[in-house]
C-alpha cells in the first residue's frame, strides 16, 4: 500500500481538526510522522503549554481534588491565538494560571523586569494571586524582555500573554 | 435583597447557554468561567464576557474553586450560577461564594452536605416520614450480615458518598456480602474519600420517579409536578417525560407531598429534585436521593408548566422568596425530552468525540432544542458528551411522542456519531409508547434489538 500526496494531505487535514497534536502512521514499508506545528515531541504534550515554566507556578494552586484525571488532554490543540509576534526569536510568557497579575514583589518596590532587561530560565517576571495565594511565574526562557502586556494589579486569564521575550544564545 | 446585576456562570455546554438565555431576558450580565478548550464555545460567545479559568481538563478549570472565585470577584460578578455538574453540589464552593461576598445561586453549603451524605440524607427522609428502601448504615461485617438477613437477597451495597448510580454494587446471594461489602467500601474510600458503605433492598422492577421542589430557603417549599426518568441506560438518563405515564392519582398525590416534606424539613432553598424509587411489584415508593441543582431534564417541567426555573432560582438567591404558590402552579399537557449524546449506539454507547461538520436541529410548535452544538463545534473528549435536549410538548401523551418522533428525525448531525437513531427506535417502540415502562427497559431494548 502506497500513500499519494492527496492522501497525505488529507490525513493531515484530518490531524488539524482533531485535538490530537501527533499522528504515527504505520502502513507495510511505510512509516508516517505528523506533528502539529511546534507541538513538543512526545511524551508530555499535555505539559505543551507551560512547559517552559517552573513546576513552582502550577504546583502552588490548590486543585480541588476528586475529579478524574484524564490523560494526555491535548490543551494545545485549542490554544489561544492572541496574534503571536511574527518574529520567531521573540516568544511570548502565557500566564500559568488565572489571577491578578503583579509586576512588584510588594506595593511601591520595583518591578521584576522592564523591558529591555535581560532574563535567564529562573528569572522572576511577576506574580499571580489567586485568592491570597502568591505563584511566582518566571521567564522559562533566556532572552530580553521586549514587551510587558500585562498591566500590574489586573485579572489575567489562564493562557494570557504576560510579556515577550526575545530569545538570545 | 442582592441586585443580581452580573452572574458568573461555572459551567459550560447547554446548561450554560441555557442560563444565558434567562440572564438576558432578565437583563442580567453574564460572564462565563469557560476553560481553554470552551474559549471558542457557542456559551462564550453568547455570554457577555468570557474569562479563561484554565486548561481544558476539569480539575484546573470547571472543578477550580479558586480560580472561579477569584475570577467572579475580579470581574465584579453579584453571584455566581453552577449550573449541574462540577461545582454544583460542593458544599466546599457555595461556602467559598459565601465567604467571598458571592451569592450562590442554590441551596447553603449546609444543606448541600445533608442531601450529599446518603445515609444522613436516608435518615432525613425517615424523619420527614418519607418511605426509604429497606437497609441502613452497616459498621462491621457482623451488623451487615443480620441486616443482610433482614432485608433479604438481592441487595445493593451502597457508597454513603456515591450517587446517581455511582459506587453500587448488586449482591444476589448472602454468602457473597462480606466480599461485596469489602471490595465496595475501599472502592468508595478511593473514589469519594469515604469508605462507609450501606445496605438497600434491590428492587427488581422499578421506576425513578422524581419531584421538582422549589424552596424559599425559610421552609416554605412548592413542588412543580413529577418527572418520570426510567428510560436509562447504567443509570444514565436518556427519555424523560411529566407526568409519569399511568400513576395513579393517590400515589402521585403522596409521592408529591413526600417531595415537598423531605425539602420542607431542610428549608430548602432554592430549586432541588427529590428521587424516588416506584415499586412496580409493592405499587409504593421509596426516597433515593435529593439533587440540590438545577436537573438536566429540568426542561420538561418547564414546558408543561411555563415557570422558568432558572429565573426563579436566580429570584430566590437574590432574596426574592417564592414568587408562586402551589395553586399558581398548573401543569398542561404532557412534554417529553430525548437527550442527544455524542456515542454511538451500534458500538456499545462509545462515545464519539471529534468535529460536527453538519448540522440542523429542529424546529416547530411545542418543539425546544437546548444545545451549545453548531456547525464546527468541536465534542472535547474531556467532558460529558450531551450535545442537546430535544424537548417536544403537547395537550397529550400520544401527540408529544409523536411531535418527539418528527423532531428526531429532523435533527441531523455529521461528523460525530449520535444516539439519535436510537432515540427514533425507542420512540417507535411499542412497550414505551404504552407508557410507565421500568429501570429494565433500556437493557431488555437493546438486548431485543441486537438479537433482532
Amino acid at each position: 500500500m502506497t500513500l499519494t500526496a492527496k492522501d497525505v494531505a488529507e490525513i493531515t487535514r484530518l490531524l488539524e481538526e482533531s485535538s490530537f497534536d501527533e499522528l504515527y502512521l504505520e502502513l507495510d514499508g511505510l512509516k508516517l510522522s505528523l506533528r502539529r506545528g511546534g507541538a513538543a515531541p512526545n511524551p508530555s504534550p499535555t505539559e505543551a503549554p507551560v512547559a517552559s515554566l517552573p513546576s513552582e507556578s502550577r504546583a502552588s494552586v490548590p486543585g480541588p481534588a476528586g475529579a478524574p484525571a484524564r490523560a494526555a488532554a491535548p490543551d494545545r490543540a485549542t490554544a489561544p491565538s492572541r496574534a503571536p509576534p511574527t518574529d520567531p526569536a521573540i516568544q511570548d510568557v502565557p500566564a500559568p494560571l488565572l489571577g491578578t497579575f503583579y509586576r512588584a514583589p510588594k506595593p511601591g518596590a520595583p518591578p521584576f523586569i522592564e523591558v529591555g532587561a535581560r532574563v535567564e530560565e529562573e528569572t522572576i517576571i511577576g506574580i499571580i494571586e489567586v485568592m491570597k495565594l502568591m505563584n511566582t511565574v518566571r521567564a522559562g526562557i533566556r532572552g530580553r524582555v521586549t514587551e510587558i502586556l500585562a498591566r500590574d494589579g489586573a485579572l489575567v486569564e489562564y493562557g494570557e500573554t504576560l510579556v515577550r521575550i526575545g530569545k538570545t544564545g | 435583597m442582592t441586585a443580581i446585576r452580573r452572574i458568573l456562570i461555572a459551567n459550560r455546554g447547554e446548561i450554560a447557554t441555557r442560563i444565558i438565555r434567562t440572564c438576558r431576558e432578565l437583563g442580567i450580565e453574564t460572564v462565563l468561567a469557560a476553560s481553554e478548550a470552551d474559549r471558542d464555545s457557542v456559551p462564550a460567545r453568547l455570554a457577555d464576557r468570557t474569562v479563561c479559568i484554565g486548561p481544558a481538563r476539569s480539575a484546573q478549570s470547571y472543578l477550580n474553586i479558586p480560580a472561579i472565585v477569584h475570577a467572579a470577584t475580579s470581574v465584579a460578578a453579584q453571584a455566581i450560577h453552577p449550573g449541574y455538574g462540577f461545582l454544583s453540589e460542593r458544599s466546599a464552593f457555595a461556602r467559598a461564594c459565601e465567604e467571598h461576598g458571592l451569592v450562590f445561586i442554590g441551596p447553603t453549603p449546609e444543606q448541600i452536605e445533608a442531601v450529599g451524605d446518603k445515609l444522613r440524607a436516608r435518615a432525613e427522609a425517615e424523619a420527614s416520614n418519607v418511605p426509604v428502601v429497606p437497609g441502613g448504615a452497616v459498621g462491621s461485617a457482623e451488623e451487615a450480615a443480620a441486616l443482610g438477613r433482614q432485608i433479604g437477597a438481592p441487595l445493593l451495597v451502597k457508597a454513603v458518598g456515591g450517587g446517581g448510580g455511582r459506587g453500587m454494587k448488586r449482591v444476589d446471594r448472602l454468602e457473597d456480602l462480606p466480599h461485596a461489602l469489602e471490595l465496595a467500601s475501599s472502592e468508595a474510600g478511593a473514589a469519594f474519600g469515604d469508605a462507609r458503605v450501606y445496605l438497600e433492598r434491590f428492587v427488581a422492577r422499578g421506576r425513578h420517579v422524581e419531584v421538582q421542589v422549589l424552596g424559599d430557603g425559610a421552609g416554605r417549599v412548592i413542588h412543580l409536578g413529577e418527572r418520570d426518568c426510567s428510560v436509562q441506560r447504567r443509570y444514565q438518563k436518556l427519555i424523560e417525560e411529566t407526568p409519569a405515564p399511568g400513576l395513579p392519582r393517590r400515589l402521585r398525590r403522596d409521592l408529591l407531598e413526600a417531595g415537598v416534606r423531605f425539602a420542607e424539613r431542610l428549608a430548602y432553598r432554592g430549586a432541588g429534585t427529590v428521587e424516588f424509587l416506584l415499586d412496580l411489584e409493592r405499587n409504593a415508593f421509596f426516597f433515593l436521593e435529593m439533587n440540590a441543582r438545577i436537573q438536566v431534564e429540568h426542561p420538561v417541567t418547564e414546558a408543561v408548566t411555563g415557570v422558568d426555573l432558572v429565573a426563579e432560582q436566580i429570584a430566590i438567591a437574590s432574596g426574592a422568596g417564592l414568587r408562586l404558590t402551589q395553586s399558581d402552579v398548573r401543569p398542561r399537557g404532557c412534554a417529553l425530552e430525548c437527550r442527544v449524546n455524542a456515542e454511538d449506539p451500534s458500538r456499545g454507547f462509545q462515545p464519539s468525540p471529534g468535529l460536527v461538520t453538519e448540522v440542523a436541529w429542529p424546529t416547530g410548535a411545542g418543539i425546544r432544542v437546548d444545545t451549545h452544538i453548531e456547525r464546527g463545534s468541536r465534542i472535547a473528549p474531556f467532558y460529558d458528551s450531551l450535545m442537546a435536549k430535544v424537548i417536544a410538548h403537547a395537550p397529550d401523551r400520544v401527540s408529544a411522542v409523536a411531535r418527539l418522533r418528527a423532531a428526531i428525525t429532523a435533527a441531523h448531525v455529521e461528523g460525530v456519531a449520535t444516539n439519535l437513531p436510537f432515540h427514533a427506535a425507542v420512540l417507535d417502540d411499542a412497550e414505551f409508547q404504552a407508557g410507565g415502562v421500568d429501570t429494565g427497559f433500556v437493557a431488555r431494548f437493546v438486548e431485543r434489538h441486537r438479537a433482532g
